[in-house]
């Protein structure tokens, strides 16, 4: 028997229409599966697919406006889907755990953790008080908190959002339920983090026999972690079986596409200039080396055209578009100076993508705010084409503001509600006073088509654009200036993975048609090797190591850059057999457009 | 230690500015009023004043300029507020007299508002009957909508005129009490409900509630174990911005049922152009509602641990 | 736009018109009554009765709309130019004069409105004018917050340093994208402060500082009818209804505003 089944399970939500009627919209229809004791189940799919809506049910706690509409669930052979809330909570705690998404926020703020594990205890009347507390002593020992008398008595924020996950893990597995639900437990940590808390996970399970119901949006996650994969589309179910027939022999075309598109499965495959080329021949790998040396083998010349690039980057020895020598940033917090960003530098050859690549806390995104002039350095300096930048102001800064655009992460915070897509694209040019208006509009147009999106768009507003053609609009409006170098601060981390191809591919193509040079932060190291012709891995404000993207990736030289690497959740099943191929930059102009025009249309 | 008692201090400081501030600007503005007016009014034989008090009134105002602003501001700190320009008498003594009577209506009001607010609040959080819960949700509304003055009136015409419970004239002190105090509470619960029926209904859509829930435990449990200890730092505050609205909405309830006190005072006071009343008003009203502020910032830290660090 | 929206904007509607066109409403004097047919109960032929010298009630209601929207107006008005203007300058400008703005403020708020209305009042004399302004004073303060946390707010967002970023001007980017921003839920409190205004005068004109006998205005209609508790129910309870049901409406249009379902 198995330990979970769910047959046929259909879910929707109910919402006010303008006239304040209801109307019922379904979000998980006949979705069948099974879970066996001490298994992991992932289900997989993108934002929208019914797979956390799927975890609710099971648990019986859907939102207020969501209804099981039909189906049975069958914990152990019992169904309990049509049971009171009453009758659940006997289960709830005791029989399932859950495990949430969000570290941050799913622990009651005003409360000592100790407490707050305790409680599954209390509410189950399991032992008087001081049986209690010592269970909850050991309950953070085994989830590997040091010190767990003194955490026990901390509240929340006191903790790291590793250290609050590893505590939402000890309440879930407080009463030693034979089914975890974990959804999307470590999507807001970062990829050690990450690896970290799963590795728990996992061993937590082979300890206590525990099934895990892993809810996930990473293809690389359920690849590593999982027995058996349920791939979701809007509801439904496109595949399911083993983890390994699904990754090697997906059955559903969306499952197919999905590993395509995911970046940590893809087979690795390196851009190369003659920059990383070069730099590759002088094989200089240490810290800080390694980008002048990239320079001074591109400017003597050492080596020549290898061949047709397909890159905007010039046959000519290349100066370099981006230069940033000891910059740093210090903040005064409580009276003590603290240093976000400690003397960082780096230089990004013209028409390449180089990417800083660091975890929560590392000073990526202020130094890239530095290089944009949007936060003033301490000290240090940024050279825009050979420009300085320090001290720019006024009608300098904006000039300078023609050279260097950026794109932000979130393509929700960073267009104006209030504006219509053509206001925004068109903005810039208003700005700068490039062309009257009807040259302005027309520019406008070339722009949207630019980024393959169709013309229906320019009245609308941002809110009725998805997420990735949002993202499109900002790149557009990046580009109306008409810029050398565009800083992309996380632009593709808040998409699905097919929508983060799509804008991959159009921004390899900009770069290739435009000869763009890109500052590309990322946390992303799957993301990161499929776009970047240099890295610069960053920690604790500085850069730990600088070098070609295979350099980094195949011959990391530096242990902490090898522990990001060893985290990046998808490397165990990664498709053999091609690695180590440097593969030009690949020439999908074609596909980029066909799949912007199908998200368009949806 | 130190940290906590440079917030304290700091806290205290803004307070005494705010209360410094409000103190000139009144003083400034009743100064607009010409000042030697003020004086020829005491001599008016109609206030009966002897010439020993006219000559002490003469001396508290006789100052000009820069000096007499500072006579009246340390007078203020003393607790001396000068003369009621309508009886003569010092204003200090006039406060003095209304003031126990305006506390305990005040203090009654203040206690039922709060008792109706969370009544209010949790039972539209709580009920399921969603007929039953809209009804809820609009009565802070319709509370806030209603004149303090009309409803007094309308409440004696039902009570004292229709039920005859409540006599219009005499009575006990409770019974005398009851009607004004309902009146004063009704559109100061209206605020309190609001903030805390939306606090409540903010903090059961956080992430913690439904892990909460995967324990195992109740609504009940839920709600009052986890939800009512977070909306409750906002409703504190917005409890504490309605004791200014409890002196102003005194002045009307105790014309409404001819009570005397602080209020009847003020509408006496501006009815005579009585600046020094007034002043004296204002600045006490803005005392109350600056040291209730004050207290409240100070709690802050106590029901969320996330402010201590910043204060300590 | 649900149903309790919709009459609340019905009754605004209607409302306005009273002030606007009295006599479409009523063929009544609002003045001059009919000894004749003093204190008569709301019936066919006096809708909400008559007062104690024989004038219809709904008529001196119907002809009071003008004093109380009117008054409303010009306190709404005064307390949005002012307190926006306020919260605009130290919200967008920051620095010393942010912090110098934002203790007058803290100073208003610590002085319950009322209490500044009479105090406005004490300088200015009675009348319905100043009574206007005086409640309009009150409101600043609470503009003057609301716009400046809006202008904090919105000037934090992403679209706005991109708008700084894409070569803006600082008058550019504040007029283009933080002003309209900022002014939505500024708007919203406008609807409210026009609801809470007709509160404050009529409370005013209840205490006798508003508009002189025998101008109906609705607070001191209901004062007058106090005389009658015990007689004559209407006169109190039908004027208060009705400025409990404007204002009422004026809350609902203020929290459907900047809210798309309404």
């Amino acid at each position: 028997m198995s330990l979970l089944e769910v047959h046929d399970l259909t879910v929707s939500y109910t919402r006010r229409g303008r006239w304040g009627r209801p109307h019922a919209r379904p979000a998980v229809h006949g979705v069948s599966f099974a879970v066996e004791p001490g298994e992991v189940v992932a289900v997989v799919g993108e934002s929208g697919s019914g797979k956390t809506t799927t975890a609710q049910a099971v648990i019986g706690l859907l939102p207020p406006n969501g209804r099981l509409d039909g189906g049975r669930i069958l914990l152990g052979g019992t169904d309990i889907a049509g049971w009171s809330q009453r009758r659940l909570q006997a289960v709830r705690g005791a029989q399932i755990g859950l495990v949430p998404q969000d570290p941050a926020n799913s622990l009651n703020p005003v409360k000592p953790v100790g407490v707050q594990i305790g409680e599954a205890l209390r509410i189950h009347r399991r032992g008087d008080r001081r049986t209690i507390t010592r269970r909850v002593v050991e309950l953070l020992e085994r989830v590997g908190l040091p010190d767990p008398e003194v955490r026990a008595r901390q509240y929340p924020h006191e903790l790291s959002g590793g250290m609050r996950q590893r505590v939402l893990i000890a309440i879930a597995v407080a009463l030693a339920p034979r089914l975890i639900i974990a959804d999307e437990p470590t999507s807001a940590l970062d990829v050690t983090v990450q690896k970290r808390i799963l590795d728990l996970i996992d061993d937590l399970r082979a300890e206590s026999g525990t099934a895990v119901l892993l809810v996930t949006h990473d293809l690389g996650v359920a690849a590593d972690r999982s027995d058996r994969m349920v791939v979701m589309k809007d509801g439904r179910i496109e595949e399911r079986g083993a983890t390994r027939a699904v990754l090697g022999a997906p059955q559903a075309a969306y499952t197919a596409r999905l590993l395509r598109d995911a970046p940590a499965l893809r087979a690795p495959r390196f851009l190369s200039t003659e920059v990383t080329e070069a730099v590759e021949a002088v094989e200089a790998v240490e810290v800080p080396e390694a980008a002048g040396a990239a320079r001074a083998a591109a400017a003597t010349g050492a080596t020549g055209p290898t061949g047709p690039t397909g890159t905007g980057a010039v046959c000519e020895p290349p100066e370099p578009a981006v230069v940033v020598h000891d910059l740093v940033k210090e903040y005064r917090a409580g009276g003590r100076p603290f240093r976000a960003v400690d003397g960082v530098s780096f230089e990004v050859p013209r028409g390449t993508t180089h990417a800083l690549v660091g975890e929560s806390g590392s000073g990526k995104t202020t130094t890239a705010r530095m290089v944009m002039r949007l936060a003033e350095p301490t000290s240090g300096s940024v050279a825009i084409g050979g420009a300085e930048t320090a001290g720019l102001r006024g009608a300098r800064l904006r000039a300078l503001r023609r050279d260097v655009q950026l794109v932000y992460q979130n393509p929700y915070g960073s267009l104006d509600p209030r504006q219509s897509i053509a206001d925004i694209v068109e903005e810039p040019l208003r700005n700068f006073g490039l062309g009257d208006r009807p040259a302005r509009r027309e520019r406008v147009r070339e722009l949207l088509d630019r980024v393959a999106l169709p013309a229906a768009v320019l009245g609308r507003r941002a809110r009725e654009l998805s997420g990735g053609q949002r993202q499109r609009v900002a790149i557009a409006r990046a580009l109306a200036p008409g810029p050398r170098v565009v800083v992309l601060d996380e632009a593709v981390s808040a998409l699905d993975v097919s929508v983060q191809a799509q804008i991959l591919d159009l921004l390899g193509e900009l770069q290739r048609d435009l000869g763009l040079t890109y500052l590309f932060i990322s946390h992303d190291l799957a993301v990161v090797r499929q776009i970047s012709h240099t890295v610069s891995v960053m920690s604790k404000g500085r850069i730990v190591e600088t070098g070609t993207t295979r350099q980094l990736f195949e011959n990391p030289g530096h242990a902490y850059t090898r522990a990001l690497l060893a985290a990046v959740p998808g490397t165990a099943h990664r498709p053999a057999g091609q690695d180590g191929t440097a593969h030009r930059l690949p020439a999908r102009e074609g596909a980029a457009r066909r799949l912007a025009g199908q998200e368009a249309g949806r | 230690m130190s940290g906590s008692a440079r917030y304290l201090l700091s806290r205290a400081g803004q307070a005494a500015l705010v209360l410094w501030a409000a103190f000139t600007a009144g003083y400034v503005l009743l100064q607009l009023l010409p000042g030697d007016a003020i004086l020829i009014k005491f001599q008016n034989p109609e206030l009966g004043l002897s010439p020993e008090q006219i000559a002490e009134i003469r001396s508290y105002y006789g100052t000009d300029g820069p000096g007499a602003y500072l006579h009246t501001l340390l007078g203020f700190l003393r607790g001396d507020f000068g003369y009621s320009i309508d009886t003569g008498t010092p204003v200090a003594e006039r406060l003095a007299e209304g003031l126990p009577a305006t506390a305990k209506l005040a203090g009654a009001a203040f206690a039922l508002a709060v008792l109706i607010a969370v009544a209010v609040a949790f039972a539209s959080c709580h009920t399921r009957l969603s007929r039953l819960r809209g009804a809820l949700q609009a009565v802070p509304s319709l509370f806030v909508s209603v004149p303090a003055f009309w409803l007094g009136i309308v409440l004696i015409q039902v009570f004292s005129f229709r039920l005859r419970l409540v006599p219009v004239i005499g009575g006990s002190e409770l019974q005398q009490l009851l009607l004004p105090v309902l009146t004063l509470a009704v559109p100061i619960s209206a605020p309190i409900a609001q903030i805390l029926a939306r606090s409540l209904d903010q903090v059961r859509t956080q992430p913690f509630v439904p892990v909460v829930a995967a324990k195992g435990a109740s609504p009940g449990w839920i709600l009052w174990r986890h939800v009512a200890r977070n909306a409750l730092p906002p409703t504190l505050t917005v409890a504490g911005l309605t004791f200014g609205e409890l002196i102003a909405g005194s002045v009307v309830t105790e014309t409404v049922f001819g009570r005397n006190g602080v209020g009847r005072l003020t509408e006496q006071a501006v009815n005579a152009q009585d600046t020094p009343v007034l002043l004296a008003v204002v600045v006490l009203a803005a005392t109350v509602f600056v040291l209730v502020n004050l207290v409240v910032d100070l709690l802050y830290p106590v029901l969320d641990p996330r402010l201590r660090r910043a204060v300590a | 736009m649900r149903p309790g929206l919709i009459l609340s904007w019905a009754l605004i509607v209607l409302v306005a018109l009273w002030a606007l066109v009295p006599g479409v409403f009523t063929g009544y004097d609002p003045i001059a009554g009919i000894p004749a047919e003093k204190l008569r109960a709301p019936g066919p032929g006096h809708l909400f009765g008559t007062d104690a010298v024989g004038r219809d009630l709904f008529a001196r209601v119907v002809h009071g709309a003008v004093n109380s929207l009117s008054g409303a107006f010009v306190a709404v008005a005064v307390g949005l130019v002012l307190g926006t203007l306020l919260g605009l300058v130290a919200g967008s400008v920051r620095g010393a004069l942010d912090e110098i703005v934002m203790r007058v403020v803290d100073v208003l708020l610590s002085v319950p409105g009322l209490l500044l209305a009479l105090t406005v009042i004490i300088l200015l004399g009675p009348g319905t004018v100043n009574v206007a302004v005086a409640v309009g004073v009150g409101s600043v303060a609470s503009f003057a917050r609301l716009a400046r946390s809006e202008v904090v707010r919105v000037r934090r967002t992403d679209y706005v340093e991109a708008a700084f970023g894409s070569g803006g001007r600082f008058a550019a980017v504040l007029w283009r994208h933080v002003l309209p921003n900022s002014l939505v839920p500024v708007v919203a409190l406008a609807a409210l402060q026009f609801g809470v205004a007709i509160l404050a005068i009529s409370t005013l004109g209840f205490l006798g500082y508003g508009a002189e006998p025998p101008t109906p205005e609705w607070g001191l209609l209901i004062s007058e009818g106090r005389n009658y508790l015990a007689t004559a129910w209407w006169l109190t309870t039908l004027p208060g209804t009705v400025v409990v049901a404007v204002v009422l409406a004026a809350s609902r249009i203020s929290r459907s505003i900047g809210r798309e379902d309404g």
